[in-house]
């Protein structure tokens, strides 16, 4: 079992014409994913995947003719904040990004605007999702991990990548993979995946992988300590960063003070997650 | 990407924000004659893109065009915080009577904008939050409403700007509110923002930084870029699409991704080194990439030893590894170098990669060991 993709999953890929959105179809169907549709402006009526996905010209009709439920953005920064909102619009209810480098003003007006739906977005600037064996919406490798009961959250992609090849080497499987994405303004947060395994009844322990930046490592520190019942263990990158310098992601650099591996790392003992001070030392510490 | 003061405040008298006439200048020469013009009494204020000018003697207040040309050039040959002086800006001296801070920022946690104000302006704001928390009031902007009246008003009762000024001060909300959303910028300040003798409310310094990933639609902003005041080797990665932070350490790094890029800092660190940069080569890096990746950080007199981590993901390590060689091919050294390859196509990368003479990593805890052990090698002999 798995939380957000599944074999329920019917999914539509938002630039699939595209090198990358070409690439990752193959992919995530090689993985079992049911893709449905593909949807790039003035490509409708093509077909790919040696002619097994029909492309549409907006996701509106691709949900109409297919029933698509789930969405995973390909396109280019500059169109992808459209892309997010075309998707809501049409109801998908979970939108998935790929994409970096989304103006952050962007994000904010459509962060707002999705608030006021009910709809799920994972990203901007992330792999995906990946429920191992089962479906795969994005970017991560699904070779690099087994099933099993181990929820993953995390803000980086290759270094999510560690982890789960980490895990794998000692036969510890996962139940999903969620990459929440490395940008400032983000859909879904930490909180928000912990609470879906927490009521996961498949997913018994969760690996969670923070960095430097931003408060979401402490607020997800204050919902373990209230809420979680699951064993969580951490770990945050960015500990030798200078203050002031973006590390890469947009979302990734101390401000004001604000945002440090100590400080992330102190509210996670305080609410009794052990913080590994490498990737390599998750799996023992899961034991 | 940081905008000087003169192009700061230039953006603000687009948008309708009274700022003191003024000009940017390089000569010393050119400085007096602005300050003719001005009138004589002007303020000298160097340009560099860092904080402290004034504390720095960088900032000067003259009477006479002699005095500004004197200033001028005491200015252009000082250097503040390791930055040269290449430019100044000549203003006019305003008769101050209260100065105000101003600004607007991203709240990440409450994911809109948020504009400050202080009644304790002229001195950095993350000073008065140190020391007078309470003089600082925020008012959170729904990025879909815009600023509101209401909002603008409350701030400025709670910095008791006087109340003949209110419709001065709100119009200057408004304006430096749309000279941040228009701009894409991160931050736009003004402090301080005086309420002058005779001329009203007018913002006399200022500083905006822009959101790079929004520059696409602002090509005009995106030339405003000041090369001199940047690293040359950031420029060049910049350049080739690649993220890059010098550090003082002796470790160079090549890492693809900005999480498992910090992560390789931070195990360097735990077995004793320091590393002596951030480098994210990012996704689908082509040889050409890697190969200019490779350039930067061997330039670094201090690198002793250069370990490349790539997990193959979207990056195929063979990929990776025809980059490194080409780079070696074009620009040899005699750095020890250690390869981490894990994940898509790391085979092919690992077999290309033993053609050359290259130490080889399973776990990052041994690559970082092996990286450190060779660069006190080199340090030794």
């Amino acid at each position: 079992m798995s939380i957000l993709v599944d074999k329920s999953t019917k999914l539509l890929v938002q630039g699939i014409t595209g090198r990358e959105g070409l690439f990752h179809t193959a992919r995530m169907i090689e993985h079992g994913t049911s893709v449905v549709a593909g949807v790039t402006p003035q490509k409708g009526g093509e077909w790919v995947m040696g002619g097994k996905v029909p492309v549409f010209d907006t996701v509106k009709s691709a949900v109409e003719a297919t029933g698509a439920n789930t969405s995973v953005i390909f396109v280019p920064s500059r169109f992808s904040a459209d892309a997010i909102l075309e998707a809501a619009d049409a109801g998908i209810a979970l939108i998935v990004c790929i994409t970096e480098g989304i103006p952050v003003q962007d994000m904010m007006k459509v962060r707002r605007y999705l608030d006021q739906m009910d709809v799920r977005l994972v990203g901007p600037n992330c792999p995906g999702l990946l429920s191992p064996g089962t479906a795969k919406v994005g970017i991560i490798p699904g070779d690099i991990a087994i099933a099993g009961n181990i929820g993953v959250v995390s803000r980086s992609g290759t270094l999510t990548y560690e982890v789960l090849h980490a895990l794998k080497e000692n036969d510890m499987g996962v139940s999903t993979c969620v990459g929440i994405g490395g940008d400032p303004i983000n859909g879904t947060s930490f909180v928000d995946t912990l609470e879906l395994f927490e009521a996961d009844p498949h997913t018994e322990k969760v690996v969670m992988i923070g960095e430097i930046g931003g408060t979401d490592e402490e607020l997800a520190a204050e919902y373990i300590r209230d809420h979680m019942t699951k064993q969580v263990v951490a770990f945050i990158a960015g500990k030798t960063a200078p203050p002031g310098k973006r590390m890469g992601h947009a979302g990734a650099i101390v401000e004001g003070g604000e945002g440090t591996a100590e400080d992330k790392i102190k509210a996670l003992a305080a609410a009794g997650v052990v913080t590994a001070d490498q990737p390599e030392e998750i799996p023992g510490l899961l034991q | 990407m940081k905008l000087h003061e003169y192009q700061s405040k230039q953006l603000f008298a687009e948008h309708g924000i009274p700022i003191p006439h003024g000009q940017m200048t390089m000569n010393a020469s050119e400085a007096k004659s602005i300050a003719e013009e001005l009138g004589g009494r002007v303020v000298v204020k160097s340009q560099v893109l860092v904080g402290g000018r004034g504390k720095a003697g960088g900032i000067r207040v003259v009477n006479t065009p002699d005095k500004a040309e004197e200033a001028a050039t005491q200015i252009l040959g000082m250097n503040i915080k390791d930055l040269p002086v290449r430019k100044i800006l000549i203003d006019e001296a305003v008769d101050i009577k209260t100065e105000i801070y101003l600004g607007i920022t991203n709240d990440r946690t409450r994911r809109c904008p948020v504009m400050i104000a202080s009644a304790e302006g002229g001195v950095e704001i993350e000073e008065v939050a140190k020391t007078h928390p309470d003089k600082i009031v925020r008012v959170w902007i729904d990025p879909l409403l815009g600023l509101r009246d209401y909002q603008a008003r409350y701030l400025a009762a709670c910095t008791e700007m006087p109340r003949e000024h209110w419709r001065e001060f709100m119009s200057i909300t408004k304006g430096l509110y749309q000279t941040f959303m228009q701009t894409d910028a991160t931050l736009a300040e003004i402090n301080p923002l005086v309420i002058t003798g005779d001329k009203g409310l007018m913002a006399l310094d200022g500083k905006i930084v822009l959101d790079d990933n929004g520059l696409f639609r602002h090509p005009e902003l995106a030339e405003m870029r000041d090369l001199d005041e940047e690293a040359a080797e950031e420029r060049e990665a910049r350049k080739y699409g690649l993220s890059y932070v010098k550090l003082d350490g002796e470790i160079g790094c090549m890492v693809n991704g900005a999480g498992l890029a910090m992560a390789t800092m931070d195990v360097i660190h735990l077995y004793g080194g320091s590393p002596a940069n951030f480098l994210d080569i990012g996704g689908g890096a082509s040889a050409e990439k890697v190969a200019a990746a490779i350039q930067i950080i061997i330039r670094d007199p201090n690198v002793k030893a250069v370990l490349f981590n790539i997990f193959g993901g979207i990056t195929r390590g063979d990929e990776v590894a025809r980059g490194i060689l080409a780079a070696l091919e074009k620009t040899p050294t005699k750095l020890p170098l250690v390869v981490r390859l894990v994940g898509t196509n790391a085979e092919e990368g690992r077999h290309l990669l033993a053609k050359a003479d290259m130490e080889t990593a399973v776990s990052l805890a041994d690559a970082a060991q092996k990286a450190i052990a060779a660069a006190k090698a080199v340090e030794e002999s």
